[in-house]
């Protein structure tokens, strides 16, 4: 590995997402991070309220929903004649299409290209899958600098950060820390920020684009994801704000796009459903400022070597199993972690991977299977409000996988040796499964009742019921149950 | 073997609880396509959304188009502009009467000359009333991608024919482009970003300006 | 533990001839019976005739959503064994009765009990949370009561997103005789219950709670009400901590009391 010095790239957090403890222990540091805490507030507050206004003025928003679910369900029960289909429209397109199983042959891919075109650097769109393949640093690794040209990324790449979000990626630094890592940092990468430059968001944007602008000039390989491939046609889609990804995808002489096999529709037409849901979801907009489409290589105009990779890498996993495949109808408008009150408040890094949030709840444990304790505790970081399910753009269950998920890591986790949790929940099971064996139970919370008196409950060092009591007072148990009291109702209500 | 025969022999696998051969039967869509929205005045709905991109539009009958171009290149403060070879005659003569240093993409510009160009006029291929979108495939009158893309201003002409009232109309009618292989660019306002503290902020690395001149006859 | 004494009816009695099952659930008759204490008075008020099935227990919620379905199809088979001769069942919990409705067929599914998942089906069909029984079935929105206070009503995330029970608390509540019923502030947003995910995720879910807390002492009101006394616990817990003075109480409880009660 390369060490600081013969870096081309910022430096990200070392050993990145595998430092970060499992959630609930990565939960309370990040609640303590109270700038953090006020930042996530006032933005997922914003697009909340932005996502509500742009969803409630389509007449059949919920049609548009249903209409998604379905298409997605269709392709993924289909995927195989949908992916044959579309590396065939896609080669007779002029594209060159590859297949990777794993991160490892999709980083190769995109390093093989780059060195057979004799490239040093490259250009890249935002994009979720590179960073599920953490591409930048096996680029750097291979002497090859990777250029983060969004925004939010730019932010993260040059504050040797990690992203905390799906479509705002450094939505916990607020401008004034935004403006510290522009004026601290874009001068060892290229054209430094102005001096004198304030945190204005606008003249904080105005220094990215005078930063970027000569590496878009200059580069001559871009690399991209894609927000859909569409079969009949071998479009690639990709929907952007700021332009850059335009810059990318038109000014170099190679792109690369690496695109997740479960982002295949039929047919053009379906676009005029997810064109109308994704920006509306996403950044509450009624359309994002640019959408490109391209369809091969255009003589002329643009790359005129374009290459895409149809990516695995746990997708297949996640596929077989009809309860938790709807995940994969997923198009990363990033709705659930804006509505989410558990992301709001605890942010993305908690979730120890670049999915967090509902989808990331979803998305991890499926994606990598139940072996690590950091994956089976993501499904368990959530109170299952249901507020994701509702803001859906493609209606993904969350509530019912996240409860499937339970199940399965429970079973991962008692299949070699018995739990105490789960000695407890037998217990439960017993008391629960008659009403005779609950009249039982009722008779130690009533004792209990008795012992405790009208004082309220406070702190207690007891196990489970300790972490319930820091912070709340609770009564003590009645020593009258319903159950008794019902009898002596029986009893007046027979001699009146 | 291959990773595509393992990915397609994986998602097989994955897939075979699914005994439905037919993918429009397993999961029927009841989506009716292409339809459009009971907009009462659709050019007036696509000039309202497209103002709230803080773009400028400007309604002109078709004859006047010209001058409007004209206008707009001054107003926007520009010395040089780059229009498609495909465009009316008389767009470059009435900006080039108005002081405008213009250039033709033929032979084709660097980048680095379109970057130092100050706009660009094209015309256009639909536009979409409900979400104030303009959609370009590239033809003669719009030019290649790299030339509404470097200069900082576009001014970009649609014809009152070409606005339909919604997304699913426009998909309609870019279909057959985009079955010819042709690209498609879609504008919705200048660039812009909220990744800062998710506040807008207009002007990124596309055109920072969108002038759109709406021809009607 | 005081209920309101029976009062006459003032708005008549539509429930004369139903013949309803209450389904208190285990919390509520373990830990809470005022609620369904409260239920059983308000809805012989309105003429029905209550009956209570002594084999009932639990949703088994706690037990589903932590993942342990083998273990909670007990509850599945006691839910039915306890109510399936019933037309009406009530529940004064919007979240049981969403898992009933949503997860008991599914636990009957998922062990390979076709028959079971089709008798569950039938009787989780029947059952109701009590605002959409007093709004849907019984057709009343003023069910006579009398709640002289500064209320307001924290809408439970499962009664709204799972069971869907809509506005008809606020509508119950607006037409209570009295009452000065105030916006909670971010109703919407989940109090951090969430089941063992208090145990699991303590820090979020005080942070949650608390956050709730704030918004319900920012109305300035006298009685937090809500449609499910897990979330009252929660919230209830902080504000008794905080030393708020805001109490907590069921719907039921609120909708059961009239103007006799008061005097």
């Amino acid at each position: 590995m390369s060490t600081g010095a013969e870096r081309r790239t910022p430096a990200p957090p070392p050993a990145a997402w595998e430092t970060y403890p499992v959630f609930p222990k990565a939960a309370k540091i990040e609640l303590q991070l109270t700038e953090q805490r006020k930042n996530l507030r006032h933005a997922t507050g914003t697009i909340r309220a932005k996502r509500l206004d742009r969803a409630s003025e389509v007449p059949n928003w919920e049609d548009l929903r249903t209409a998604a679910a379905a298409i997605k369900d269709r392709v993924a029960r289909h995927l195989d004649e949908y992916l044959v289909e579309a590396e065939r429209t896609l080669t007779e397109a002029g594209v060159t299409v590859h297949w990777a199983s794993t991160a490892d042959e999709a980083n190769a891919i995109v390093a093989d290209i780059a060195v057979a075109k004799g490239v040093d650097e490259v250009v890249k769109i935002k994009s979720m899958v590179t960073q599920e393949l953490d591409l930048n640093e096996y680029l750097e690794k291979r002497g090859i600098a990777a250029w983060e040209t969004d925004l939010a990324e730019l932010i993260v790449q040059l504050g040797h950060d990690l992203p905390s979000h799906i479509l705002v990626p450094a939505i916990h630094r607020n401008r004034s820390e935004v403006r510290e890592i522009f004026v601290e940092e874009m001068g060892r990468y290229g054209t430094p920020a102005p001096e004198g430059i304030s945190d204005d968001p606008h003249e904080l944007t105005q220094a990215a684009r005078a930063h970027l602008r000569a590496k878009f000039l200059r580069a001559k390989m871009a690399v991209s994801g894609g927000n859909f491939i569409v079969a009949d046609t071998g479009t690639l889609v990709i929907v952007e704000s700021e332009g850059n990804g335009r810059m990318c995808l038109t000014l170099p002489e190679t792109l690369v796009s690496i695109v997740g096999i479960e982002k295949v529709l039929p047919t053009v037409e379906d676009l005029e459903v997810f064109l109308k849901l994704l920006p509306r979801s996403s950044t509450g907009e009624r359309m994002n400022p640019y959408t490109s489409m391209w369809s091969g290589v255009t003589p002329g105009d643009g790359p005129q070597d374009l290459h895409v990779i149809l990516l695995d890498n746990g997708r297949t996993r996640v596929l077989s199993d009809p309860t938790g495949r709807a995940a994969l109808r997923c198009i990363r408008c990033s709705a659930c972690l804006n509505i989410c009150p558990v992301y709001e408040r605890v942010g993305g890094h908690a979730y120890g991977s670049p999915y967090p949030g509902p989808i990331g709840a979803i998305l991890n444990p499926q994606l990598h299977g139940m072996g690590s304790e950091r994956d089976r505790a993501l499904p368990f970081a959530s109170t299952l409000c249901g507020a994701c399910n509702d803001v859906c753009p493609v209606r993904i269950p969350f509530t019912d996988i996240l409860v499937h998920l339970r199940h399965l890591a429970v079973e991962h986790k008692t299949a070699k040796h018995p739990t105490v949790e789960q000695g407890i929940m037998k217990t439960a099971a017993w008391v629960l499964s008659d009403g005779k064996h609950l009249e039982k139970a009722q008779l130690a919370t009533r004792a209990a009742g008795r012992v405790l008196g009208d004082r309220p409950l406070g702190p207690m060092p007891v196990p489970l019921a300790g972490r319930w009591l820091r912070a709340r007072d609770v009564d003590a148990p009645p020593t009258e149950t319903f159950r008794q009291w019902w009898k002596k109702h029986e009893q007046e209500r027979k001699e009146s | 073997m291959s990773a595509r025969e393992d990915i397609l022999g994986r998602v097989r696998a994955a897939t075979r609880d699914v005994t439905e051969k037919d993918p429009a039967l397993d999961v029927p869509v009841t989506w009716a396509y292409g339809q459009p929205l009971a907009t009462p005045d659709v050019l007036a709905d696509f000039v309202e959304k497209v103002e709230d991109y803080r773009a400028v539009v400007v309604r002109v009958p078709s004859d006047q188009v010209p001058r409007a171009i004209a206008d707009a290149l001054t107003t926007l403060g520009v010395h040089s502009a780059v229009m498609p070879p495909g465009v009316p005659a008389a767009w470059a003569e009435a900006a080039s009467a108005a002081g405008v240093r213009l250039f033709a993409d033929e032979p084709p510009l660097t980048h680095a000359e379109l970057n130092d160009i100050d706009a660009v006029v094209t015309a256009s291929a639909v536009a979409m009333a409900d979400s104030g979108t303009i959609a370009l495939d590239h033809h003669t009158d719009q030019g290649r991608r790299a030339l509404s893309l470097l200069p900082d201003a576009h001014v970009c002409v649609v014809r009152a024919d070409q606005v339909v009232s919604d997304v699913p109309e426009g998909i309609a009618r870019l279909a057959p482009a985009m079955r010819a292989r042709r690209p498609v660019t879609w504008l919705s306002g200048g660039s812009a970003t909220s990744d800062i503290e998710l506040s807008r902020v207009e002007g990124v690395h596309g055109p920072r300006r969108l002038w759109v001149v709406l021809a009607e006859d | 533990m005081t209920v309101p004494t029976a009062a006459p009816p003032t708005v008549g009695t539509p429930g004369l001839g139903k013949r309803v099952a209450l389904f208190a659930t285990c919390i509520n008759d373990t830990m809470m019976p005022g609620a369904p204490a409260a239920t059983v008075k308000l809805l012989e008020r309105l003429g029905c005739t209550v009956e209570f099935p002594r084999a009932q227990t639990c949703c088994g919620q706690i037990l589903t959503n932590t993942g342990y379905f083998t273990e909670a199809l007990g509850t599945v088979t006691s839910y039915v064994k306890a109510f399936s001769d019933y037309d009406y069942i009530v529940a004064p919990s919007g979240s049981c009765i969403a898992s009933v409705r949503h997860q008991h067929p599914m636990l009957a599914r998922h062990a390979g009990d076709a028959g079971l998942e089709k008798v569950s089906t039938e009787v989780v069909g029947r059952s109701y949370e009590l605002s959409e029984f007093l709004v849907d079935v019984l057709g009343v929105v003023d069910v006579g009561a009398y709640f002289p206070h500064r209320v307001t009503y924290h809408p439970s995330c499962h009664s709204v997103r799972l069971a869907k029970i809509g506005d008809r608390p606020y509508r119950l509540l607006e037409a209570v005789r009295g009452i000065d019923l105030v916006t909670l502030p971010h109703a919407d947003e989940c109090c951090g219950f969430g089941g063992t995910f208090s145990l699991k995720n303590p820090d979020v879910s005080v942070a949650m709670a608390s956050d709730k807390a704030r918004h319900v002492r920012s109305t300035n009101c006298e009685y937090l009400i809500g449609a499910d006394n897990a979330c009252l616990l929660n919230i209830g817990g902080i504000l008794d901590r905080q030393r708020s003075g805001i109490t907590t109480i069921h719907l039921a409880e609120v909708l059961a009391m009239t103007e006799k009660d008061a005097s």
